[in-house]
C-alpha cells in the first residue's frame, strides 16, 4: 500500500468516527427531547437540580459578570475616546453584556463548573453499577438522571443570565462612576435609554440554549464514560471542551439569526 | 423459574457466552462459578436484560427475553459492589422502587419498611438515616440486601456477594443470603468466586468454561468432583487445565 493510499484510508477513517460520534450526540439528543414528555416524572429530582445547576452556579457566574462588566466599561471608553464617543459607554457596555458577554461567559463558566460535574457524578455511578441498579429498580436512567438535569439547566441558565446581566452592568456602572468620571443618573439613564426589550430577550433565549447544551453535554459523556478513574476523568474533560465548543458555535449561529441585518 | 437457552453473546471479536443453556427450578439456588473473565456477570445481565444476548432465550419468573423494566416486580438484585445511590440516605435506597414504582409507598411507609428490611439483614433503624458513604463494606452489601428483598420478590440474583468482605463478614453475608432465600421461598442466582458461598447458599452449581456451562451438578458433588477443570477451579490450584493467564 503506498503512502497516499495509507493517508487516504486513515482520513476516511477518522471522518468515519467523526460522524459517527456526531450521529450518537445528535441520536442521544433528540432521544433526550424524547424523554422529556414522556412520565413518569421527578420533580425532587429536578428540585435538586434547580438547586444544584442554578443557585449554587450563582456566586461564579455573578463574580465573573462583575469583573466582566467593568473591564468592558474601561476597554469601551479608552476605544471610545478616540473618537470624542466616550458618552456611549454606558449604552455599549450594557449591550455588549445583555447580547454577548452575559449569556456566553456565564455559559462557560456554567460549562465549566455543571458540565463537568454531571458527566463526573453520572459516570461514578455507571462505574459502580448504579445506572444499573436504577434499571432493575425500574427507573429508566434517561427520565431519572438525564430529564432533570436538562430541564433544569434550561430553565436555570436565562435566570442565571438575566443576573449576569445586572451585575455586569452594575459592574460597568462601578468603573464608569469611580475611574472614568461618569455622573452616577447620567450613567444609568444612558443604560436604559439604549437598551430594547429584544438585546435582553434574546440573551435570555441563548442563555436556555447554552444551559440544554451544558447539561446534554455532561449527562451525554457521563452515561458513555469508560471504566475506572481514568474513563471517569476523560468523560468529565470531554464534556466540558464539548460544551464550551457547541456554547460558542451556538452563539454564532443565534447572534446570525438574531441579528443578522 | 429461570431459563436460559443457547445464549450467545459477543463483544466485538470476543465471544463470551457459546451457547450456555441451563435452568432453575423454584425455590432452588443456583451458584454460577468461573474464572475472571469468563462471562459470569455477562450471564447475569442477560437475565436481568441489562444486556441483550445476541442468540438464545431468557425466561425469568414467566416473562420471556424481558426488559430490566418489566422484570423489577418481580426479581431482585445485590451488586458486586452494592451499588448504593450516594445522594439518597439508606432508607431511600431500600425503598426506592417502592416508593417510585406501581406501589408508590409514601415517605412514612418507605420509612418503616426500610427499617423493618434493614432489621431483617441485621441493621438498627439508627442505619436508616445515614448515606452508603457513611457504612462499611460489609454494611453496604447488607443495605444491598434490604433493597434486594423490600418487595418480597420470588426471584433473587447475587452478584459476587462477597468481594471484597473479611472471612467473618462474608460468612455473615452467606448466611443471611440462605436465610432470605429460604424465607421468600425465592429462586435464586448468584455468581460468585467464593468456594464457602458455593456451599452455604448453593443447592445447585453451575461451571461456566470456554463459554459453556462445562459442568453442573449439586453442590457437595461439585467440591468432591475429581474432574481436573472443577478440581482446579474448586481447590484454586495453579496447575492444571486452567491457564493461569487469561
Amino acid at each position: 500500500m503506498t503512502r497516499g493510499t495509507q493517508f487516504l484510508g486513515a482520513t476516511g477513517r477518522s471522518v468515519a468516527e467523526a460522524l459517527g460520534a456526531i450521529g450518537r450526540f445528535v441520536g442521544f439528543a433528540l432521544s433526550s427531547l424524547g424523554w422529556i414528555l414522556r412520565p413518569p416524572f421527578y420533580p425532587r429530582e429536578l428540585a435538586m437540580q434547580l438547586m444544584q445547576i442554578g443557585w449554587l452556579s450563582l456566586p461564579v457566574v455573578g463574580l465573573t459578570a462583575l469583573f466582566t462588566g467593568g473591564a468592558l466599561a474601561l476597554q469601551i471608553y479608552a476605544g471610545s475616546a478616540r473618537f470624542s464617543a466616550e458618552f456611549a459607554v454606558p449604552s455599549i457596555t450594557a449591550i455588549g453584556m445583555v447580547r454577548e458577554l452575559g449569556p456566553v461567559l456565564g455559559g462557560l463558566m456554567v460549562a465549566a463548573r455543571v458540565a463537568s460535574s454531571i458527566a463526573a457524578e453520572i459516570g461514578t455511578m455507571k462505574v459502580s453499577e448504579q445506572i444499573d441498579a436504577l434499571r432493575t429498580l425500574a427507573v429508566e436512567p434517561m427520565q431519572y438522571l438525564t430529564v432533570p438535569r436538562i430541564v433544569a439547566a434550561t430553565l436555570a441558565m436565562p435566570v442565571l443570565v438575566a443576573v449576569g446581566d445586572a451585575v455586569g452592568i452594575l459592574g460597568g456602572y462601578a468603573v464608569g462612576v469611580s475611574r472614568l468620571g461618569f455622573d452616577g443618573p447620567t450613567y444609568l439613564r444612558n443604560t436604559l435609554d439604549f437598551l430594547e426589550f429584544w438585546d435582553i430577550g434574546s440573551g435570555l433565549v441563548k442563555g436556555a440554549v447554552f444551559g440544554f447544551l451544558v447539561a446534554l453535554s455532561g449527562c451525554y459523556f457521563g452515561i458513555h464514560s469508560g471504566r475506572g478513574a481514568q474513563g471517569v476523568g476523560e468523560a468529565t474533560k470531554s464534556a466540558v471542551v464539548m460544551a464550551s465548543i457547541l456554547i460558542l458555535s451556538a452563539n454564532y449561529l443565534l447572534t446570525e439569526a438574531f441579528f443578522s441585518a | 423459574m429461570i431459563q436460559g437457552t443457547d445464549l450467545h453473546k459477543s463483544f466485538g471479536a470476543k465471544q463470551v457466552l457459546r451457547g450456555v443453556s441451563f435452568s432453575v427450578a423454584q425455590g432452588e439456588s443456583l451458584v454460577v462459578i468461573g474464572g475472571s473473565g469468563t462471562g459470569k456477570s455477562v450471564l447475569l445481565k442477560c437475565l436481568l436484560g441489562l444486556e441483550r444476548a445476541d442468540r438464545g432465550h431468557v425466561k425469568v419468573a414467566g416473562l420471556d427475553n424481558p426488559r430490566p423494566q418489566v422484570l423489577a416486580q418481580k426479581v431482585g438484585m445485590l451488586f458486586q459492589g452494592a451499588a448504593l445511590f450516594d445522594s439518597l440516605p439508606v432508607w431511600q435506597n431500600v425503598s426506592f422502587r417502592l416508593m417510585r414504582g406501581a406501589e408508590r409507598l409514601d415517605k412514612k411507609a418507605a420509612h418503616a419498611l426500610a427499617v423493618e428490611k434493614l432489621a431483617r439483614v441485621g441493621l438498627g433503624p439508627e442505619t436508616a438515616d445515614l448515606f452508603p458513604a457513611e457504612l462499611s463494606g460489609g454494611m453496604q452489601k447488607r443495605v444491598g440486601l434490604a433493597r434486594a428483598i423490600a418487595g418480597d420478590p420470588p426471584v433473587l440474583f447475587f452478584d459476587e456477594p462477597t468481594a471484597g468482605l473479611d472471612p467473618i463478614m462474608a460468612a455473615v453475608i452467606n448466611a443471611l443470603i440462605r436465610e432470605v432465600v429460604s424465607e421468600l421461598g425465592a429462586t435464586a442466582v448468584t455468581i460468585t468466586h467464593d468456594m464457602r458461598t458455593v456451599k452455604e447458599v448453593g443447592d445447585t452449581v453451575a461451571m461456566l468454561h470456554e463459554g459453556r456451562f462445562y459442568w453442573q451438578g449439586a453442590a457437595t458433588d461439585a467440591l468432591k468432583s475429581a474432574d481436573p477443570v472443577l478440581r482446579q477451579f474448586t481447590q484454586g490450584r495453579t496447575e492444571g487445565p486452567i491457564p493461569t493467564l487469561r
